[in-house]
């Protein structure tokens, strides 16, 4: 009774269909408020479909999301992430032609101000505490030098850290990462690793895609594995990764 | 009964002409992916290679004849076409029927000036944005409709009918009426007929040759034609061309109908524009129903009846059409799903 | 003053000099009088309000002009019905406007793209052939509205204004005759102060919104902004510009007429936008003076002057040489213009303002020696 688990946000029976593939069944999937969930499957299990699912990018076909009591299935994209769920894309959504810097202050606005407001009366460059913050995240991971740089100029690397920062500065509740390391240098994935471990301890939920099992074991709580549109597993790290059904359908049975 | 037919057939030859310029449009959307704002311009300029041949084939030799003296006692100034000198009566039939001949003029024009926008300009904004592409063929279209004014003028330059062709068929006759009850410009019907045969060529260019089938694919799934390693670029320079000559005979034959000035590929762009999205972006089938449809439908608006009962229709009646099927169904009548659905 | 930095300020300042010494600057010029200097303010104000929209969130509207003589029939009819006086008239104008793009932004906005594009230019077109036909009673046709002798104004009748017993009455400002250079310092000011709006929209949160809506719209939904609105309010602000522009247009010369609401004047403006810079603050500005500039000069040429001006080429050549450029020139000024407006899109793109700035970059590079490297190229 004590530690009953809080869940933030249920799949229910969730369905997709794309003309006549399958892309996902049945999906049902429970994370847990202040975990690190990781959803882990081979190329084109529907890993992003579900993230895409949950913030209204598409609608299931059948079932529904629910995040904290609110039924999210129907709502535009734009009120979900008012409800407190920021996501990194698996290709970097940034706005290319703006300076870094000005890439995480514009999320923050929205996090303050609301979906809309005509704020005329004030300079960006004088909401000394947005930018500071904004400031302080860029620095947090390493694109602090580059802050005036058009971002569109960053690698592929540096361009999923800025997007992390603009999901950051926006403290949402859930945060959902669609590979946040693919593309980077061993040091930089370190680097987001402990990144991401620090603010697990400020008690933001996390779901996870990732191939990386490095990243994945050194982050999850919890893993849910996806195969052909179907979890086929979901438990803690050691229970994944004895599992002999996940470690045929995705690990190849090569896990140490 | 009778008047509903008479409306029908109005709208046919205008619709007529708004399909063979959607054709184009939408060919070139729909294979090389840009906006061509100056396609109206194409058709203007059909339209003027209608007026240069019969300029060419008009030019006179001025003779003065003694013999004859006019009221006031100066000799009569006798002017006969060049052509009439050379080829005697049938110079005459040739100035009597220049409007479509002049099509042995504007194909090969249209082909070359076609050939040119596309190689100098148009092919360097294939990979640039939409609103690139827009201003790039708005600013061209400027330039081509003030090159024709600069030589042209300003004003409208009618165009006549062939005199055997000025008379109207009794077309209720045909379909066993009284006579008189219903007739229909001969014009207007050889219009039509050479609407449909050129529309029927285009299909049947892209249904039954190989250059045709690529072409079809390439407007399916642009990409993956790329990826085959199919010589694109000379195809997308013959597409445009193709379009250019379909837009520039379109306007050829209707000069009689409407006499062209050098702004008139404006107003047929916007309205080609409204039947392209109605038919649905990059659907040829699409745009020829469409064309058809809405020039008919703006026949219909301006029947007396209509338009004392909602005044002013005939003026809007086409945007009001592009205005709700751009809200309701933004792919148009035939347009694949998800292409641009946003 | 609100939220401009100190830089901001002085630009505002600098800007705002150039502006008012018009009559002193543009002297040598031949361009000094009140008529052509009104018109490069008003149509500078009509290109920043365009660049609103078009400049920050991408969306390109060709259906300004429908704002323009929405502005300019709302004048007139407030000089006819209410009252001579100016501010009446241009305050109705921007609000009538403001309420016009509301309804036409509210339908067009629904769409982006092209397909924004192609909904603008109908809506326009719509309303152009409209003011020829049925809303003849409002637009007066062909003929363009105008004032007349015997017109109510009731405000000026209110006030017992006594209308003068000779011809047509004339537009006022609290009483005050505005012919002249009044007219010009009234549309002077008008200018800095729409330059002034511009440039807290360019720095607000609310211009951020803007130029993220233009760069990544998906980024805006998932970072929780409703782009519907914020591309609404844009579209509205610069609507309400081209109202006021609109209404100064019938300010200094009270007439209004269908012509004004054509596409050539949808592409006017475009034109302005691009040539000078869009996105930028100064770019409209520039190019609205230009183009007004070389309207009033390249329309003014005729052969005549062409002839006396190439006298000094052999009289075969200079035929030829004539003939070629009065093709150009008078009449063909459009020509002129719509060469212009092809080559600025094809090889710079970024108008004016960004070309001046990488000829000065290269130039400082040059000076600096090949040390410096100023921006590092995109790495895919
Ligand atoms: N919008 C769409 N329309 C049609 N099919 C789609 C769409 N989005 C995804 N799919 C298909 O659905 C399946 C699942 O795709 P998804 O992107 O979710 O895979 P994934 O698990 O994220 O793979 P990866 O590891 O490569 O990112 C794939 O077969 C994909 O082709
Ligand atoms: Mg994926």
């Amino acid at each position: 009774m004590a530690t009953q688990p809080n869940i933030i946000l249920h799949a229910a029976d969730v369905h997709k269909n794309f003309g006549g593939l399958r892309a996902l069944s049945d999906i049902d999937l429970q994370i847990e408020e202040g975990k690190t969930h990781a959803i882990i499957g081979p190329n084109g299990a529907g890993k992003s479909t579900l993230l895409n699912v949950i913030i209204g990018r598409i609608p299931p076909s059948s079932g529904a999301v629910v995040f904290d009591g609110q039924v999210l299935t129907g709502k535009a994209p734009h009120e979900i992430n008012q409800l407190g769920i920021s996501r990194v894309f698996q290709t970097p959504e940034i706005f290319v032609d703006l300076p870094v810097l000005h890439n995480v202050m514009a999320p923050a606005f929205a996090r303050r101000d609301g979906a809309f407001r005509v704020n005329m009366l004030r300079s960006v460059d004088s909401e000394t505490e947005i930018r500071e913050e904004a400031e302080q995240l860029l620095q947090d991971v390493g694109l602090y030098a580059r802050r005036f740089d058009t971002s569109g100029a960053l690698s592929r690397g540096d361009k999923r850290r800025l997007e992390l920062a603009m999901c950051l500065i926006q403290r949402p509740r859930l945060l959902l990462l669609d590979e946040p390391t693919a593309g980077m240098s061993r040091h930089d994935t370190n680097t987001t690793i402990d990144l991401l471990k620090k603010i697990k301890s400020s008690g933001m939920t996390k779901v996870i895609i990732e191939h990386d099992m490095h990243v994945v074991f050194s982050l999850a709580d919890k893993i849910s594995v996806l195969a052909q549109g179907r979890i086929i597993a979901s438990g803690l790290p050691h229970q994944i990764k004895e599992d002999p059904r996940v470690q045929e359908a995705y690990l190849g049975g090569s896990v140490q | 009964m009778n008047a509903f037919l008479a409306q029908l057939l109005n709208g046919l030859d205008k619709g007529g002409a708004y399909a063979l310029i959607a054709l184009g449009l939408t060919l070139v959307f729909g294979t090389l992916g840009v906006v061509n704002f100056a396609h109206g311009a194409l058709f203007m300029l059909g339209c003027f290679c209608a007026v240069t041949f019969r300029y060419l084939i008009t030019l006179e030799t001025v003779t003065i004849d003694p013999e004859n003296l006019s009221p006031w006692g100066t000799p009569v100034e006798v002017r006969t076409p060049l052509v009439q000198n050379w080829f005697g009566d049938f110079g005459a039939v040739l100035v009597d029927y220049s409007v479509p001949i002049s099509i042995l003029l504007a194909v090969p024009a249209m082909l070359v000036i076609g050939i040119a926008m596309e190689r100098g300009i148009i092919k360097h904004f294939y990979k640039r944005s939409h609103a690139e592409q827009i201003l790039v063929t708005f600013g061209l279209a400027i330039v081509l409709q003030e090159i024709v004014k600069s030589f042209f003028g300003a004003n409208p330059i009618p165009q006549p009918i062939p005199s055997d062709l000025r008379s109207a068929a009794d077309i209720g006759v045909w379909l066993g009426m009284d006579p008189h009850t219903l007739t229909y410009p001969w014009w207007r019907i050889v219009y039509l007929a050479f609407s449909a045969v050129v529309i029927g060529g285009v299909f049947a260019f892209l249904q039954f040759t190989t250059f045709g089938m690529v072409v079809r694919a390439g407007m399916a799934d642009r990409e993956t034609v790329g990826v085959l390693g199919i010589d694109i670029d000379r195809r997308f320079t013959i597409v445009f061309g193709l379009a250019a000559v379909v837009a520039g005979v379109a306007g050829v034959m209707y000069t009689p109908l409407l006499a062209p000035n050098y702004q008139l590929g404006m107003d047929f762009l916007v309205l080609s524009f409204v039947v392209v999205v109605v038919g649905g972006m990059g659907s040829l089938g699409g745009a020829v129903a469409a064309g058809f449809l809405l020039g008919i439908l703006q026949s219909f608006a301006s029947m007396t009846e209509v338009k004392s009962l909602v005044p002013g229709i005939d003026q809007v009646v086409i945007y009001l059409v592009a205005v709700v099927i751009l809200l309701v169904r933004p792919r148009g009548l035939m347009g694949r799903r998800g292409i641009m659905e946003n | 003053m609100v939220s401009l930095s100190r830089t901001d300020l002085s630009k505002l300042a600098i800007f705002a000099a150039i502006v008012l010494t018009m009559p002193i600057w543009l002297a040598p010029f031949g361009a000094a009088y009140p008529g052509l200097m009104q018109k490069f303010a008003i149509y500078a104000i009509f290109a920043i309000g365009f660049n609103i929209l078009f400049g920050l969130t991408g969306y390109l509207s060709f259906g300004h002009a429908a704002f323009l003589g929405v502005g300019s029939y709302t004048t007139v009819w407030s000089f006819k019905l209410l009252t001579m006086d100016i501010l009446p008239a241009m305050a109705l104008a921007v609000v009538v406007t403001g309420i016009f793009a509301l309804v036409i932004g509210y339908f067009c906005l629904r769409r982006t793209g092209i397909y924004f594009s192609i909904l603008t230019l109908a809506f326009a077109q719509m309303c152009y052939s409209l003011a020829y036909s049925v809303l003849t009673p409002i637009t007066n046709g062909e003929t363009g509205l105008l004032l007349a002798k015997n017109d109510p104004r009731v405000l000026d009748a209110l006030f017992g204004a006594s209308a003068s017993t000779d011809g047509l009455p004339h537009p006022t400002l609290l009483g005050g005759s505005i012919s002249g250079y009044t007219g010009f310092y009234i549309c002077a000011v008008l200018l800095i102060v729409s330059f002034y709006i511009s440039q807290l929209i360019f720095r607000s949160p609310f211009g951020l919104a803007l130029r993220g809506i233009k760069s990544n719209q998906t980024r805006m939904s998932y970072t929780g902004f409703n782009t519907k609105p914020y591309t609404l309010a844009a579209f509205v602000i610069s609507g309400m510009f081209a109202g006021l522009a609109g209404a100064l247009l019938s300010v200094t010369d009270p007439l209004a007429g269908a012509e004004r609401m054509k596409w050539t004047e949808s592409g006017n403006v475009v034109l302005m936008t691009i040539l000078g810079g869009v996105g930028t603050l100064y770019g409209p500005v520039v190019g609205a003076w230009l183009i007004k500039y070389f309207e009033n000069i390249f329309s003014a040429i005729n052969t005549n002057i062409l002839h006396s001006f190439l006298s000094f080429l052999p009289d075969g050549l200079e035929q030829v040489v004539v003939a070629v450029l009065s093709k150009f020139v008078g009449e063909g000024w459009h020509l002129t213009l719509g060469l212009l407006f092809v080559l600025i899109v094809v090889f710079l793109p970024g108008g004016l303002v960004e070309g001046s700035q990488r000829l000065a970059r290269w130039l400082t590079g040059r000076l600096k020696g090949s040390g410096a490297q100023p921006h590092p190229h995109p790495a895919e």
